[in-house]
């Protein structure tokens, strides 16, 4: 048996694959099944799951209906259309300006000498030690009325004797896209900076060797060479955007409401599982998708390798 | 031509701060005057201060003091993409993430030429290196000495008045490596431009260069042909670094204008009739040097003039050569015998522990000084 598995390199493989298969089956395919299965199904009255199959629940995300209010014989309402539709924009929005803020801070950090290059990827990762909720709670503390940014811009407003009511900023989409970008700055700017520092300095001297500057440096060789980096941390950025709750919870109160706080007040709010299943499956086809088409242009931000 | 001297490096130095916060000249007061057409080389260990040379040529460091000049110009601060001296980087510095054309292209492209003239010259390019048809390929697809080669394009296709080549053939394996060489010196022959090479192989500077400037600790040692430096070396360093040298330790007895006596205490006896260098005085310090392949080494005493009595105490048989150690009075010698008929006949070679006469001609020997 030893003596099999010593020489057998695929038995081997198997065998290294094989916690993670278990683990992977256990608690994401079956579950996954379990889901697609209650999707189909029907809420009782007292919030259990009829098991049946209907489309019920996927006609109703869609926003068609047949109990029109005004005797019409079908109408549409847009309100999950819609919610999906604002997850999506904002997890583009997200992803837009975390590339937008973090491809600066990750080039300064590549280029800086050896030694303090570790201190700013400790200062990067150190926010990362607090938990995701208390550092959305932060935001609120400094984005609402009576916060650290009203109370500052106020005291600079009253020195220059210009009348100032303070904004209101807590609670509105604007809030939702900081916090979503400050959450999601980090996995940005690590994967980018990889692939960066790996870019060999003497590629530089010889772009600039045959007569490129620094703006058609970066363009025509640094960014080109640092994609991999930009596209790794656009999947790791945009699909959790896609998906979570808390910050448009904490940030957004009950405006902002994205797929991610839908679902979960179907579950545990509104007790209907069903109707929460069908759309945590409707959002995880819509994230493949539009990974899969931007995979499919860029690569999973593999190596660029030989075509 | 504007200038008759296509780079000229005028009392530069380059000073970098270790990492222990101490100063230190990489380059210290070089002086060097690079002809046009000429194939020029830096030859020395590393850190001798040859690629930090080279590098202020490119544009790459700015000396701290001095001046480089090309064509005539002074530099200063000119950037690199300003200058018209293109790099052949030692790790090739290829651009990954474009094609073999797309590399060529690109300094092309930077001077804004026309597609049409980048196509037609692209091509002649990967022509004149031999990589015709390559040109879809990327760099990760050819072999070390292809890549090499598309490094070679990439730099000569801009018409550069002068090409850096930083030991470009650093990674290519012995075989390749002699090829290269030769071709290399075919195409700076052909181009008619200057190449300045840098490299720590001296068997490499002494195949290709017209010149050779050998350098140590950030300073020039010696500056000359081939020739020159390999038979005239200027000093003690120059003539251990460049081949190989026995350096016997003596003191001068007499000395007139052209032959000077040398005796040398290890051996106990007189060396006559030595060629005199510059400034060296009676009863000066002195190293007598003489090449392996220079001594004489004979079964029978000839004659009488620099002839010692001599043990055999080791022999290496190389192929083409053996290298046979010698003793003398404690005094140990090297030399370097042809094989110019079969080892495998015995009466061919010396054997350990046989007597033999050494003779050191003194058209052959040098005086160095000590110092």
């Amino acid at each position: 048996m030893l003596q099999r598995l010593r020489e057998s390199k695929s038995a081997q493989g198997t065998l290294l694959a094989l916690p993670t298969t278990v683990w992977l089956f256990v608690l994401l395919i079956i579950p996954l099944i379990l889901t697609l299965i209650v999707s189909f199904g029907k809420r009782s009255p007292d919030g259990d799951v009829i098991y049946t199959f209907t489309l019920d629940n996927y006609i109703r995300l869609s926003g068609y209906s047949t109990d029109c209010p005004d005797g019409q014989t079908a109408c549409f309402d847009p309100l999950y259309v819609g919610i999906l539709g604002r997850s999506m924009s904002l997890a583009f929005n997200t992803t837009f300006f975390v590339i937008t803020l973090a491809y600066p801070l990750a080039y300064f950090i590549a280029r800086a000498h050896p030694k303090q290059r570790n201190m700013y990827l400790f200062m990067v990762l150190i926010p990362l030690w607090t938990n995701f909720v208390i550092r959305v709670y932060a935001w609120m503390m400094l984005l609402r009325k009576e916060g650290a940014i009203n109370i500052i811009i106020g005291w600079v407003m009253n020195l220059l004797n210009i009348p100032f009511t303070p904004l209101e900023m807590l609670y509105t989409p604007g809030a939702v896209l900081v916090g979503m970008v400050y959450e999601f700055l980090p996995f940005m700017i690590l994967p980018i900076y990889t692939s960066l520092e790996k870019i060999d300095n003497s590629l530089y001297e010889a772009a600039a060797d045959l007569g490129a500057n620094a703006v058609k440096t970066f363009l025509r060789v640094t960014l080109p060479l640092s994609m991999p980096g930009v596209v790794a941390g656009t999947i790791l950025v945009f699909i959790p955007v896609m998906g979570t709750f808390i910050v448009s919870d904490i940030l957004g109160g009950r405006q902002v409401i994205l797929v991610g706080n839908l679902i979960q007040r179907q579950f545990l709010d509104a007790r209907d599982p069903t109707f929460g299943s069908a759309a945590s499956l409707i959002l995880m086809v819509l994230t493949l998708i539009v990974t899969y088409f931007y995979t499919r242009k860029f690569g999973f931000g593999e190596e660029i390798v030989a075509a | 031509m504007i200038s008759e001297f296509a780079v000229e490096m005028r009392d530069v130095v380059k000073r970098f701060i270790t990492p222990e916060g101490n100063e230190m000249a990489a380059v210290d007061h070089v002086t060097m005057k690079i002809k046009n057409g000429e194939f020029f080389s830096m030859l020395g260990s590393s850190g001798c201060g040859k690629t930090t040379s080279l590098r202020m040529i490119a544009g790459f460091e700015w000396p701290t003091e001095g001046e480089v000049f090309i064509e005539g110009k002074p530099m200063g601060h000119t950037p690199p993409f300003q200058r018209k001296v293109n790099t052949v980087f030692q790790s090739y510095a290829l651009f990954q993430h474009m094609t073999i054309y797309q590399n060529v292209a690109f300094g092309l492209e930077m001077e804004g030429a026309k597609e049409e003239e980048i196509k037609k010259r692209v091509g002649r390019a990967l022509d004149m290196v031999q990589l015709t048809g390559m040109d879809r390929r990327k760099p990760k697809q050819l072999s070390g000495g292809q890549q090499q080669r598309v490094a070679l394009a990439r730099a000569l296709v801009k018409t550069p008045d002068v090409l850096l080549l930083d030991e470009p053939l650093g990674a290519l394996d012995l075989k390749l490596r002699k090829e290269m060489q030769l071709e290399l010196k075919a195409l700076q022959q052909q181009l008619g431009i200057t190449f300045i090479y840098v490299t720590h192989d001296q068997e490499e500077a002494l195949t290709m260069s017209d010149r050779i400037a050998v350098m140590s600790k950030g300073k020039v040692q010696q500056m000359g042909s081939p020739v020159e430096v390999y038979e005239r070396p200027a000093n003690k360093f120059v003539a251990d670094f460049i081949g190989e040298s026995n350096f016997l330790e003596g003191k001068i007895r007499t000395i007139s204008k052209d032959e000077a006596t040398v005796f040398i205490p290890g051996l106990n006896a007189e060396l006559t009739g030595m060629p005199v260098s510059d400034g060296l005085v009676k009863g000066e310090e002195v190293y007598v040097s003489i090449r392996p392949e220079k001594v004489r080494i004979t079964e029978k005493n000839a004659i009488n003039q620099n002839i010692f009595h001599a043990k055999v105490t080791n022999t290496v048989y190389i192929g083409a050569d053996t290298h046979i150690y010698v003793e003398a009075h404690g005094v140990k010698l090297k030399v370097l015998e042809q094989n110019r008929i079969s080892r495998l006949d015995p009466k061919s070679f010396y054997s350990v522990g046989q007597e033999v006469w050494l003779m050191l001609m003194p058209e052959n020997t040098l005086l160095l000084k000590k110092d």
